[in-house]
């Protein structure tokens, strides 16, 4: 008894230890390794970017499937997002009677944060499953290491159309999203706010400043190169089958959407 | 004879399975090497080292006098232009159609016209007996059609240096025939050193200059097809025979 409790303090100091390891073993190295292997993916997707002439039929065909895809569920959600954005401000400023700079807030909250952002997630679930799913089959299934065989590199092959259609299209989203929102602040604006067309639009004319704009158009585009190298890098580390492949077409979407926000506040913060 | 492909004490687990074990091999210029072993034996895992889609735990995989351990990813490129690799069960890219698969290598490595692409593809699927099959995606094939077509990618540019993961493996009689005699004259007309895996003894030794047999994670012997049907070696002479009897236990 009296000598298993003098050994205690020294077993909860080894437990300790052996958490740290664990930790270290089970999550710390393998995140490191996995940011390394994503940033060599991103590395190598734009050093290949000179080859993108003469893949430019492979990226039209990524523009045109991601765009696609992901354009009705964008506006959808950009058009809502624009409806409660107008109803939420406009309630408070209600209460100051200053209902009629909705317009400004509305545009530059769409401009800057809610049309980024919610294009990054949507496309995130969207594209970055896609790719995870697609890279993932195509690994598993000895794809890759034929191409790599055939000394077709991966990642100019298969990597960089994808990356370069998510940078051109996450964007050109967001351009849609952005004006769908607004589109959509201005019907809460008219029908519960009652300000007109001209006092709405007066007010984005006059606030809505051309950085607005470009810092959101920015985020996009990041956001377009996360999701695509996150997908990408995912589906590269597939291994066992259709289990791996359903394991980090999973990690893809939640990592994607994380990064997504995580690099809205970094970006937000910077242009503060 | 000099060789071509050497790999010294190569040693490799995977998983926690260790799947080569010292292994060492020599391929000599213009031969037609065929490596047998039973299934799981590393077959397909000694050719993956030849062409660097793995790298040795230790040991040397030695390609025309270099070590592939030693070259950059560009270099190790160069090399593998040299080489043709037929998958077990093909790997095509699935999103191509067959004639896109086959015409890949030629796409991306020549400055050929579309119609002289066209044309060699044509050329190459009717040896295999596939002709009919260009326009169809991979995914309605079956798996000896597959092997097949990733036969015709393989050979499309005409290598030096072939590597075949069980050519005839889930091919009739007569398409084995025609693999077989392919692997043959690749040999008497263009000089190419092969490489051949396969558990299917009759072509072994219709096609083998040499044959190695893997193991137990070595090369336990090599030899001449004739050496090998004398072998004295009960563990090579069950194999060889396909005996239910003796020192290999199922
Ligand atoms: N990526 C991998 N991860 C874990 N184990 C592997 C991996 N690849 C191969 N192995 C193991 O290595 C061993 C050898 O595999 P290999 O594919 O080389 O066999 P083989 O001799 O080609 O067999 P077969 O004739 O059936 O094709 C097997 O036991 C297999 O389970
Ligand atoms: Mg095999």
């Amino acid at each position: 008894m009296e000598k298993e409790r003098a050994i205690l303090p020294l077993r909860f100091f080894a437990g300790i230890g052996d958490r740290v390891t664990t930790l270290w073993t089970g999550m710390v190295k393998p995140a490191m390794e996995e940011t390394g292997f994503a940033l060599s993916v991103f590395v190598n997707s734009v050093l290949s970017l000179r080859l993108a002439f003469r893949k430019r039929r492979e990226i039209m065909y990524q523009v045109a499937l991601c765009g696609l895809n992901g354009l009705p569920v964008a506006v959808i959600v950009a058009f809502f997002s624009g409806l409660v954005l107008s109803l939420q401000v406009g309630s408070q400023l209600l209460r100051f009677g200053q209902q009629s700079s909705i317009g400004a807030l509305v545009a530059i909250s769409m401009c800057r944060e809610m049309g980024p952002v919610m294009t990054g997630n949507i496309l995130a679930g969207l594209i970055g499953s896609k790719m995870a799913a697609e890279i993932g089959t195509m690994k598993v299934s000895e794809e890759i290491d034929a191409l790599e065989v055939m000394s077709i590199n991966p990642i100019s092959f298969l990597i960089m159309p994808r990356f370069l259609a998510m940078c051109i299209v996450c964007p050109l989203l967001t351009v849609y999203a952005n004006v769908v929102g607004v589109a959509g602040g201005f019907l809460v604006a008219k029908g519960i706010l009652n300000v007109g067309w001209q006092a709405y639009m007066k007010e984005i004319n006059t606030y809505l400043m051309l950085k607005d704009v470009t810092i959101g158009m920015l985020k996009a585009l990041i956001f377009g190169m996360i999701i695509s190298i996150v997908g990408c890098a995912q589906g590269l580390r597939a291994e066992h089958g259709a289990y791996g492949v359903g394991r980090v077409t999973m990690r893809a979407v939640v990592i994607g959407s994380v990064f997504v926000l995580v690099f809205d506040w970094f970006v937000g913060w910077f242009f503060f | 004879m000099s060789a071509i492909i050497e790999l010294k004490g190569v040693h490799k687990t995977l998983g926690n399975k260790r799947v080569l074990a010292g292994l060492n091999l020599t391929v000599n210029q213009g031969e037609t090497l065929v490596i047998i072993g039973r299934s799981g034996s590393g077959k397909s895992v000694t050719l993956k080292h030849i062409v660097g889609l793995l790298q040795p735990d230790a040991g040397n995989v030695i390609i025309e006098g270099r070590d592939t351990a030693d070259m950059s990813y560009a270099e190790l490129s160069e090399l593998r232009m040299g080489f043709g690799f037929l998958f077990q069960d093909g790997a095509l890219l699935n999103s191509l159609t067959v004639g896109e698969n086959v015409a890949l290598p030629l796409r991306e490595h020549t400055r050929m016209t579309d119609d002289e692409i066209q044309r060699m593809v044509a050329e190459k699927l009717a040896f295999v007996g596939l002709e009919l099959h260009e326009n169809v995606m991979p995914s309605v094939l079956s798996g000896g059609m597959k092997k097949r077509v990733g036969l015709a990618r393989a050979i499309i540019r005409e290598p030096q240096i072939m590597l075949y993961d069980e050519p005839t493996h889930g091919l009739d009689p007569i398409m084995s025939s025609v693999v077989n005699e392919l692997i043959n004259n690749m040999k008497s007309k263009s000089k190419v050193t092969s490489i051949v895996v396969t558990h299917d003894m009759p072509s072994a030794f219709r096609v083998a200059d040499r044959i190695a047999m893997l193991y137990g994670g070595v090369i336990i012997k090599t030899g001449t097809p004739q050496e090998f049907l004398e072998a004295d070696d009960p563990i090579v002479k069950q194999f060889v025979y396909g005996e239910e009897q003796g020192p290999i236990t199922t």
